[in-house]
């Protein structure tokens, strides 16, 4: 399974590089000026709400589209279906010929990349037996469960051992045990020497997986850098429990502290936590508790995209 | 190379899902049902038709005169045919209810004689609701005559076969290239309106995705249409053999007694072939083009009667240059490459010359490669969406 690890050939080290993508679709600008570098051999998370122009970001990487404007080196190639073969996809809208048999749409996804037929069966058999789908090697894709489809499509997406993976919320439509499969798998991808990358709009994924991360909002990249330079843009937060309810102590905290239960929950002030707990502790608060806590990338990600994206995104969480 | 290897991939997987689905069966029985109805009926309808269409004359008169008649008639049938000559039927000069006379044999209902010859035999009349010049009088004036005054056996004609052809062969030869033409039509209106929904399931299960991710979409293009053409070729073998085998029934004579045609039935054969497979690519090309922008089933539905009217329209074209494949009309027909492989297979049966078929096979080959492209490059700008945005007005002003 251990694949021969080539980054050298794509240059400075990044798998993909796009630089200033804009892509219209009539009237309506769908990505607006993205630019984004991924590491050779990193899990990279394309964070944004649905409509945010991630899948577009994607299909002009892969090649299915061209851009507007703006160029892509995809492994080192101008073309990105010139690296075809050591690419890997998993689009948002899953898609198996539903008459085909389990091995031979696996097979035939491998065969498309470059795999001989004969080959890319003797994996597919493999594949299958490991991911306990070894029964249904033989059945149409139109008997599997949507779980079992969604798994052999991914397990067509990695027959090839290729060196980019790109994956398009990977995660929708799978009950928590497959969650937390899926996530494994991508750590031993990447863990093999593959480069990941995966757009979703469920933030936990992300923080749990990826090394770097890219915020697309509206088009446009918000922040590109790793998950704790997304968090580093936020103070701590501070979680403050008192047992006077009022009192002199109040001028301590923030005027956009907000009150949740009877925690008051607020920024760490620019000036730390000493100051902090000495103005509370003269000011009589009467502390019950108090939590300093480093700031979630959901948090980080509210910030950066602005409220709207993250009320579009919703609260989802993963469920995993 | 790359896009070669991909076609195939997907020409065979399609060819797979074609062939090995249940419903190729009825695709492969399909053509033969109405063969077999139209043997069946037609079998029916030529013998009711040479029934109907024989005239019968009555004769009244004595054995010995009907003798005469007979050999007199029987001449004639050897010159021209026996079903193209009329029918004698004997009636004894006396019936049960009296004389035979011609208005009772006419008024019989079961009979259908449309004439009765009485009288002597020196001084025949012919009675019946027929002309002077009907071509029933106009032979009963030969028999009479014959029969009057029998010939004797001239010399033997002796039979010089020459390598001119001669006028008669060239109305074969039309013949044939108008039957050789026919049959290509009507394969390919049978199996290329097939193309025209051959993406939708790519794009309605998203798996257009994946492929055009992974392969240029020329190549997806080119996968189906050779992957259709190939199952195409299955079915026209087992017609075809179904076809020649109802031609043996019904000719007796075997495939060979259809008119020849000029390059000979080896190179036209092989040239049917050749051009079977260049008509089906070029209209094939020019139908999964079209098939790809419609969206679903029915749109496809909606988009099958214009289509079916264009084929008709190269037909027409094509069967201009028909007993002329060298006027303007002709070569023009040859030179446009939708409707060149029906022009140029006419031509061989009618003229021999065989290089103008490479170059039109050549020239045929660089349009699909033509089609083919435009109608990827159509397909990635039109559904996909890609590329950037070009406004025709905008590059005009430019």
């Amino acid at each position: 399974m251990l694949r021969q690890v080539q980054h050298e050939r794509t240059g400075e080290g990044f798998a993909v590089e796009a630089v200033d993508l804009v892509k219209d679709f009539g009237e309506t600008r769908a990505v607006d000026g993205v630019s984004l570098k991924v590491p050779a051999g990193s899990i990279y998370g394309l964070l944004g709400p649905n409509g945010a122009g991630k899948t577009t970001t994607l299909r002009i990487l892969l090649g299915i589209i061209d851009p507007s404007s703006g160029t892509r080196r995809v492994l080192g190639r101008d073309r990105p279906l010139d690296a075809a073969a050591e690419v890997g996809y998993l689009p948002e809208e899953r898609g198996l010929y539903p008459a085909m048999h389990t091995r031979e749409a696996i097979a035939f996804m491998g065969a498309l990349r470059g795999l001989p037929l004969g080959e890319a069966r003797l994996r597919a058999d493999r594949l299958l037996g490991e991911h306990g789908l070894g029964d249904w090697a033989k059945r149409p894709i139109r008997n599997l469960s949507k779980g079992m489809a969604q798994t052999a499509q991914l397990l067509g997406t990695i027959i090839h051992d290729p060196r980019l993976i790109i994956l398009d919320e990977p995660f929708a439509g799978l009950d928590a045990i497959n969650q937390a499969r899926l996530e494994e798998l991508i750590r031993r991808e990447a863990r093999n020497g593959a480069t990941i990358i995966f757009s979703t709009h469920v933030i936990a994924h992300a923080e749990r997986l990826c090394e770097r991360i890219a915020i697309i909002a509206e088009g446009k990249v918000a922040f590109e850098g790793s998950v704790d330079e997304a968090r580093g843009r936020l103070r701590p937060i501070v979680r403050l429990r008192t047992r006077a309810p009022d009192g002199p102590w109040r001028a301590a905290i923030p005027t956009d502290a907000r009150r949740q239960g009877d925690e008051w929950i607020f920024a760490l002030p620019e000036g730390g936590p000493e100051p902090l707990l000495k103005a509370l502790i003269d000011g009589e608060a009467g502390i019950e508790t108090l939590a300093i806590e480093r700031p979630g990338l959901h948090d980080a990600f509210v910030a950066i995209a602005g409220d709207a994206a993250a009320a579009a995104m919703g609260t989802v969480e993963a469920q995993a | 190379m790359r896009m070669l290897r991909s076609a195939y991939v997907i020409a065979r997987r399609d060819f797979a899902a074609t062939v090995l689905s249940k419903t190729f069966i009825f695709f492969l029985l399909g053509p033969l049902f109405p063969i077999l109805l139209g043997g069946v009926f037609g079998g029916i309808g030529a013998r009711v038709a040479t029934q109907t269409a024989q005239p019968v004359v009555a004769v009244i008169g004595s054995d010995a005169d009907f003798v005469r008649y007979s050999i007199a008639r029987n001449g004639l049938a050897e010159a021209v045919g026996d079903a193209q000559v009329v029918k004698l039927i004997y009636v004894p000069p006396v019936q049960h209810y009296g004389p035979a006379t011609p208005e009772h044999i006419l008024k019989e209902p079961r009979t259908s004689v449309r004439a009765v010859l009485y009288g002597s035999f020196e001084e025949p009349r012919l009675a019946g609701k027929i002309g002077r010049e009907d071509p029933v009088a106009r032979q009963m004036r030969v028999i009479v005559r014959n029969a009057q005054s029998p010939k004797r056996d001239g010399p033997t004609l002796q039979m010089v076969r020459t390598s001119a052809p001669s006028g008669n062969l060239v109305r074969d030869r039309a013949l044939t290239a108008q039957i050789g033409q026919m049959i290509l039509f009507f394969l390919t209106i049978l199996l290329s309106g097939m193309l025209l929904s051959q993406l939708i399931e790519e794009k309605s299960n998203k798996i257009i995705e994946v492929i055009a991710a992974a392969a240029p979409i020329d190549a997806l293009f080119l996968g189906k249409l050779f992957a259709m053409l190939a199952a195409s070729v299955i079915g026209i073998v087992v017609w075809v053999g179904a076809g020649a085998l109802l031609i043996e029934y019904v000719k007796q004579g075997g495939v060979a007694t259809l008119p020849p045609p000029a390059v000979g039935w080896p190179a036209f054969l092989a040239l049917g072939i050749a051009y079977f497979a260049m008509n089906y690519l070029l209209l094939g090309a020019v139908f999964l083009t079209i098939g790809a922008q419609a969206a679903t089933v029915r749109e496809v539905q909606t988009l099958s009667m214009p289509v079916t009217f264009l084929q008709v329209l190269f037909f027409g074209f094509a069967s201009t240059a028909i007993g002329t494949p060298n006027s303007t009309g002709g070569l023009a027909a040859a030179i446009f490459p939708l409707s060149s492989p029906m022009t140029m297979l006419a031509r061989a049966a009618e003229l021999d010359e065989l290089w103008p078929h490479a170059v039109a096979l050549g020239w045929q080959a660089l349009w699909v490669a033509v089609i083919l492209h435009l109608g990827a490059r159509m397909f990635r700008r039109t559904v996909l969406k890609s590329g950037p945005r070009v406004r025709w007005w905008r590059r005009a002003k430019a």
